[in-house]
């Protein structure tokens, strides 16, 4: 509200509640203009193959900038198309048909139609590829090109959730025969193109001339990503003015950057998750009233207070987070209850019992003290932890996944069914609580039928039962949920409405973001 | 000067051998580390298959011996091989568009290295030398003791908080100089110059006090011998007696602090880079051993080790350059 008088603000007041209503921005967006961005995530080994992509600032730099997805989740979570402009989907959601948007070119001129998405699809594919999205191409069957700009797919098994997953940030669509060059150059269809790259340095994009997105989105003129992995650095550097925006706020120094009038903090919780899975196939957290007993001897307000100082929210032992379609934020709140504890402990038929928790800073920052928070807490119920400090080297390969009960994290997923069959789902080989069918019938069952439902109020309901289900007999203790916290310069103006599914609205700061 | 030149052929030679010692030594420390590239590369990810697949990729799976001498006999040709991070990431998209060689991926941030070190050198070493020379002419004054002092405390304080400091005066109160000195291909000098000013500062810092010492030190010494005494006694002034009388002749062990000075700005700047996200080649070191690249370890060991013996050769030849007794010996 910038240049708007007292009087001149009562006066648009009652037409900006009217147009508040009708879900038109209150702001416009300004064109023009530059935005520095000061990222941490860079590494020296980046490049524009998609494929490659785990970090955030070639995530911000080819999925937000210079590359287009068939589809892209909007900044309240909800999907809209991208490169595709509708789909539709069979009854049984095998059938998948995507229009695709006519009249779009590649920055080197090139027109986009239905062989570049086949082509595009099928980099994932191979047997020597190591790509993340590789499960999810490998669920496509078959591959139709109906006509130049309308294509559809036969999936193996019904997923609800394909279009979703078409906005997987690896799932980048390049132009087909000239995939090589593209990943060397960097030619996509996104809003800028790039003028220059530097891998682990700097990436420079122009606002790409003729782009279908018109003036809905990309309102700057030139768009500047600085790597800096160093919290200081960073903090720095926007300090002085040097950078408009930076990610990964270091919580202990927020403080000073709230103080400074110049800039503004973003904060959102998204599906980002810090947790403890127990081994359920090994005692004595085969046993779910052990696994009840941990559930509520563990004080999650107080990691949230301490571990995160404040900039996360409680967790209810399931990954689903905030930045779910279907996260069930109604669900009683599991919370530290010591006589509990001691009641679920004495079901199980001890009085106290012994255990082994591993922890290490390679799980998350503070796992360690979370884990002897942890040990506090319960030992009030009887439940002697022993904080087992692991080397940070090698912890993936050494302790999670084979030790009993230790310290993990998790991004998230944009979707109920790619968590939980990425982790939950019975013989996957990330199922890190080693929960099997015998002890998750239920949960098994309704992930199956869930997949494949099309009516969005029947899948609220099934994921629903398994956020509960989790929730009572799960095998992971999901204590709290960390928040994306960035900060912006005044001199940028952002939407009210902040996407949470990744740092730096979604990573499409180039793409929503204005000159204020 | 034919005895000259033997000492450099000698001391080339003993360089050799110790740059073959220093890569034993690196390789069998970094394999000792927990973990290897594989492990460290795909993190959460690493199931035992992954692991095996990058192993067999990039040969870890072969004997260490085997390993060694691959790359002894790559390296003696003069090719350095591929980092791991590199090659793992062409075969992940089974194009080869981004398996560069350690050499092609070094040089652009060795040539910045070299620069800072080069921008810091060209400050600090005058500048000790300097206030060597006015500390040893009013020595014990109170210039000489603030000088000391000053010096002392920079070489004292961590390097992060020196460039904090610098960053609070010189970017954050009074913006002068950006704190940001990421530099690219396509700066021209000057603004490489004006990014490259607060980390050359903070280095000029951490390296006067010990030039600065030693250049004080050595005029001092020689100021009681009677040549010294035989000048003064003639009327000559007090500059004049220390630079053209005393000066030349503390050259040498003047000149070995330089060197070893030198030596660190090529090799100890990772702090500052970080700091200041400057692009050079301590980053890359540093990260490489994080993720067990020993390629690229091995590099810039050999990189590092080399500085340190030719500019140690260097100080010495310039010392014996400077002392008429050594250039002529009976």
């Amino acid at each position: 509200m910038n240049g708007i008088s007292r009087r001149g603000l009562l006066q648009t007041g009652v037409a900006a509640g009217v147009l508040g209503l009708s879900g038109m921005p209150l702001r416009a967006q300004t064109r023009g203009g530059k935005l520095t961005a000061g990222l941490g995530g860079a590494n020296t080994t980046d490049s524009w193959d998609g494929r490659t992509h785990s970090d955030i600032f070639m995530i911000a730099a080819a999925h937000g900038t210079v590359f287009d997805c068939l589809t892209e989740v909007a900044a309240d979570g909800s999907l809209k198309g991208e490169l595709a402009e509708s789909w539709e989907a069979s009854a049984d959601a095998k059938t998948w048909t995507f229009n695709l948007r006519q009249g779009v070119t590649f920055h080197n001129g090139k027109p986009f139609g239905a062989d570049d998405v086949i082509a595009s699809l099928n980099m994932h594919l191979g047997e020597d590829s190591k790509s993340a999205a590789k499960p999810i191409v490998e669920a496509i069957t078959e591959m139709t090109k109906v006509t130049d700009h309308q294509i559809q797919f036969t999936l193996a098994n019904g997923n609800a959730d394909f279009p979703y997953l078409m906005s997987d940030y690896h799932i980048l669509m390049f132009p087909a025969g000239q995939i090589d060059e593209a990943i060397a150059n960097g030619i996509g269809t996104g809003l800028y193109q790039v003028v220059s790259f530097d891998p682990g340095v700097r990436f420079v994009g122009r606002r790409y001339d003729d782009h279908y997105k018109g003036d809905s989105a990309g309102f700057f003129d030139e768009v500047e990503f600085i790597a800096i992995n160093d919290n200081t650095a960073r903090m720095n550097a926007l300090m002085t003015g040097q950078v408009d925006t930076i990610n990964r706020i270091d919580f202990k120094t927020e403080a000073l950057l709230k103080a400074n009038p110049a800039l503004r903090i973003q904060e959102v919780t998204g599906n980002q998750h810090y947790s403890f899975p127990m081994l359920t196939n090994t005692a004595p957290y085969d046993d779910v009233n052990v696994r009840r007993a941990l559930k509520y001897g563990i004080n999650r307000q107080e990691m949230v207070d301490k571990i995160l100082l404040g900039h996360g929210q409680v967790g209810n032992d399931t990954p689903i987070g905030p930045a779910n379609q279907y996260f069930a934020a109604e669900m009683e709140q599991l919370t530290y209850d010591p006589d509990q504890a001691k009641y679920y402990l004495q079901q199980a038929g001890l009085d106290s019992i012994d255990i082994d928790l591993s922890a290490s800073s390679a799980a998350f920052e503070g796992a360690v003290d979370a884990a002897q928070l942890f040990q506090a807490t319960a030992s009030a119920a009887g439940i002697n932890i022993n904080v087992v400090q692991e080397p940070a080297d090698g912890y993936w390969s050494n302790v999670w996944l084979k030790k009993p009960f230790c310290a993990c994290y998790w991004s998230g997923r944009a979707t109920e069914d790619w968590m939980f069959s990425t982790s939950y789902e019975a013989g996957v080989p990330w199922n890190d609580s080693q929960w099997d069918d015998d002890d998750s019938a239920r949960f098994q069952e309704l992930l199956l039928s869930a997949r494949a439902e099309l009516d969005s109020d029947k899948r609220r309901e099934q994921y629903g039962e398994m956020q509960q289900i989790l929730r009572d007999d799960g095998g992971v203790l999901i204590p709290m949920f960390a928040n994306y916290v960035q900060a912006v310069n005044n001199r940028i103006a952002s939407p009210d409405t902040i996407g949470n599914l990744w740092q730096m609205d979604n990573a499409r700061m180039a793409e929503r973001w204005s000159v204020a | 000067m034919g005895n000259v030149l033997t000492i450099i052929f000698q001391r080339l030679a003993l360089g050799l051998l110790t740059l073959l010692i220093v890569s034993v030594v690196i390789f069998v420390a970094v394999n000792l580390l927990p973990g290897d590239f594989a492990q460290s590369i795909l993190g959460q990810a690493a199931t035992p298959e992954a692991v095996a697949s990058i192993r067999r990729d990039l040969g870890l799976d072969q004997p260490m011996v085997t390993r060694y001498f691959d790359w002894l006999g790559g390296a003696l040709r003069g090719d350095f091989g591929s980092s791991f991070a590199r090659a793992n990431f062409a075969s992940f998209s089974g194009t080869n568009s981004g398996a560069t060689t350690v050499a092609e991926q070094i040089a652009p941030l060795f040539a910045n290295t070299m620069f800072l070190a080069m921008v810091t050198a060209a400050i600090a070493v005058p500048f000790a030398i300097i206030l060597g020379i006015l500390a040893a002419l009013y020595r014990n004054s109170v210039f000489d003791r603030a000088t000391n002092i000053f010096t002392l405390s920079s070489i004292s304080s961590p390097e992060f908080f020196l460039a904090y400091i610098l960053i609070l005066f010189f970017a954050v109160l009074n913006p002068i100089f950006p704190s940001l000195s990421t530099i690219f291909d396509d700066m021209s000098f000057s603004e490489r110059l004006e990014k490259s000013m607060l980390p050359a500062l903070t280095l000029t810092l951490v390296v006067t006090a010990h030039m600065m010492r030693m250049t004080r030190a050595a005029i001092i010494n020689l100021l009681a011998s009677s040549y010294i005494e035989m000048a003064r006694l003639k009327g000559l002034s007090p500059m004049r007696v220390i630079v053209i009388h005393a000066l030349p002749n503390a050259l040498a062990p003047i000149i070995n602090v330089i060197a070893l000075n030198l030596a660190y700005l090529i090799t100890g700047v990772v702090v500052v880079e970080v700091v200041f996200v400057y692009p050079g080649i301590g980053q890359l070191f540093v990260d490489s051993v994080k993720i067990r690249d020993i390629p690229v370890v091995q590099a810039c060991c050999l990189i590092f080790a080399t500085a340190f013996i030719l500019l140690n050769l260097t100080a010495d030849i310039m010392s014996i350059l400077s002392n008429p007794r050594l250039r002529h010996p009976k």
